[in-house]
């Protein structure tokens, strides 16, 4: 393992894998058949991948949307005879300080308040005239605190109170999300290892094919890295050009069925929006690495096991 | 150049060669004869470096076979022009860009490269077949075109295995002559044949050594030819 790692990074430090050296390019003979199957399959692979990693980003994007939103904050809102309002709030916020797992409570203005509604009342509605409930917004601690408690406790002296925890609800979404998330990324980097087997065995299928190739060429002097380099480079630049065709061809299909006018297809739709498209680059990047990786490996396990 | 000390090799159970000692001196003409199947294929493989003695040690430019690495074998068959008993070429590159082919893989291509292949194809008189495929190739052609890259990185030693196998006599002594110059320019020559007139031709011309190989063992042979 470590030799092949020393081994790959004196190729890579000696040029011998970049070097546009012509007739290296050459020596193994232009086989249709691995070419086209290499350049199919890693198109399909990466056409599926595209399709995880879209999965993958659109719940992390949903698991974002539904924390963000309220993460860590609930509201309590107190409706009371008007006469009665200040006292019921005053004892509300002392329970509500006394309670372990609570950061800050705070009245929300009645400025706030009216702004809170302007979309729906106007501007100019005479809020004063609906006697709205109180509202106090209650930042947790990263703990969170004991709901139930604090309801019985608030029952009991603050009758008009409504404890609405928002976050809690919310909480089963946002990893319904992040699981979906994991499973698209679990997904993706299932066909990236299967297309690393897949490359492996082309590669392999390729240098018996050609073992003739490999007899002359050893017998003229050729090194092992020499070798290795004219499959590599044929297996590396396949792959890359079939990922960035199976990419593409995903992205136009992923731009033809998502609507991005549609308001709600952030929050609930298969798709990418904005610097998520570039995101899409990592997958002919990694595509290519991966045939690198795996030809070299291929390629060096079959020629240690000549000699 | 090339040393045995009491190498045998088998390829499965029984021993093809055994206890073979010898020393193959820079500077000679060597022919290596005997029977079909008694191992001058075999011998020659041991003597580039593609088999190993099972026992016995054989040394080749004074470094232990036995020592050394693929990538260091590689590097030594730099030094030795070989000329396969089935010459074996890369079919779908014509016959210049496989005769330079040595020179690509030990990346030594330099602007003379040109004028040295002109030089080559001429000497072994294939220039009007540049284009030429191998699997075109008739059997003389075959053997001048290994030829031609067996000394395209001027090695020290060449080493030939029944390349008049396939050819008719009148390119049998054409082939001979081409060896026989390479001698003369101080190259060390090994050559498989079991055809005796052949080695009676090149008697008459250089002084060559007969390793004759039977009953596993190799003889240097006496004049009873
Ligand atoms: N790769 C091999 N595996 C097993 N046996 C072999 C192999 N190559 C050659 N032999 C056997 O070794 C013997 C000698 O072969 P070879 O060296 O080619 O003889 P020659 O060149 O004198 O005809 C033959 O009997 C042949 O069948
Ligand atoms: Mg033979």
């Amino acid at each position: 393992m470590m030799n092949y790692i020393f081994g790959l990074f004196d190729a890579l430090m000696t040029t011998r894998l970049w070097s546009r050296d012509a007739q290296r390019d050459r020596v193994v003979p232009p086989t249709g058949y691995t070419a086209t199957l290499t350049l199919f399959s890693s198109a399909v692979m990466a056409f599926l991948s595209v399709f995880a990693l879209t999965l993958s980003i659109s719940a992390a994007r949903l698991s974002v949307y539904w924390g963000d939103a309220l993460a860590n904050s609930s509201t309590l809102q107190i409706s009371a005879r008007a006469d009665q309002m200040e006292t019921q709030v005053a004892l509300a916020l002392q329970i509500l300080k006394t309670t372990s797992g609570i950061e800050a409570a705070r009245v929300i203005s009645y400025e706030e308040q009216q702004k809170l509604l302007e979309p729906w009342f106007g501007p100019a509605a005479p809020l004063q005239r609906l006697s709205l409930p109180t509202l106090i917004d209650i930042t947790e601690a990263a703990s969170g605190y004991n709901v139930e408690n604090l309801r019985l406790r608030l029952a009991a002296d603050v009758p008009g109170a409504i404890l609405d925890d928002h976050a809690r609800w919310r909480r089963p979404l946002v990893q319904a999300a992040n699981t979906l998330w994991a499973i698209g990324l679990f997904c993706a980097l299932l066909i990236l290892s299967a297309s690393g087997a897949m490359i492996t065995l082309a590669a392999r299928a390729s240098m018996s094919a050609n073992s003739q190739v490999i007899a002359v060429l050893r017998m003229i002097g050729a090194h092992d890295s020499y070798v290795a380099a004219a499959f590599v480079q044929r297996f590396t630049f396949r792959t890359f050009i079939g990922s960035l065709i199976g990419c593409a061809l995903a992205a136009l299909l992923l731009i033809t069925f998502t609507d991005p006018t549609q308001q709600a297809a952030i929050l609930t739709g298969l798709g990418l929006e904005g610097r998520d498209w570039l995101r899409l680059i990592v997958i002919p990047v990694l595509f290519t690495v991966l045939a690198l990786l795996a030809t070299y490996a291929a390629a060096h396990r079959v020629l240690k096991g000549l000699s | 150049m090339i040393k045995f000390d009491s190498a045998s090799y088998s390829y499965t159970g029984s021993e093809l060669l055994s206890d073979i000692t010898l020393d193959i001196a820079s500077g000679a003409f060597h022919f290596v004869t005997g029977p079909s199947g008694s191992g001058k294929t075999t011998f020659l493989k041991m003597c580039y470096g593609e088999l190993r003695p099972n026992t016995g040690a054989v040394q080749i430019f004074d470094q232990d076979l036995g020592q050394m690495t693929r990538d260091d074998i590689a590097s030594m068959r730099r030094k030795i022009g070989v000329i396969h008993q089935d010459c074996q070429f890369l079919d779908h590159l014509n016959i210049v860009d496989n005769i330079a082919l040595p020179l690509s893989v030990s990346q030594q291509i330099n602007p003379n490269s040109e004028t040295q292949l002109k030089e080559l194809l001429a000497w072994v008189g294939l220039t009007n077949r540049v284009n030429a495929m191998p699997p075109e190739l008739s059997g003389g052609e075959r053997q001048r075109v290994a030829l031609a890259r067996a000394v395209i990185m001027s090695p020290d030693i060449i080493i030939a295995d029944e390349p008049t196998g396939n050819v008719d006599w009148e390119m049998s002594q054409r082939l001979l002559k081409l060896l026989i110059e390479l001698n003369k320019m101080g190259k060390t020559v090994l050559l498989a044949s079991h055809d005796l007139s052949l080695i009676r031709l090149a008697k008459s011309h250089v002084q060559a050594r007969v390793l004759r190989i039977s009953d596993k063992r190799i003889r240097i042979a006496g004049a009873d030819l």
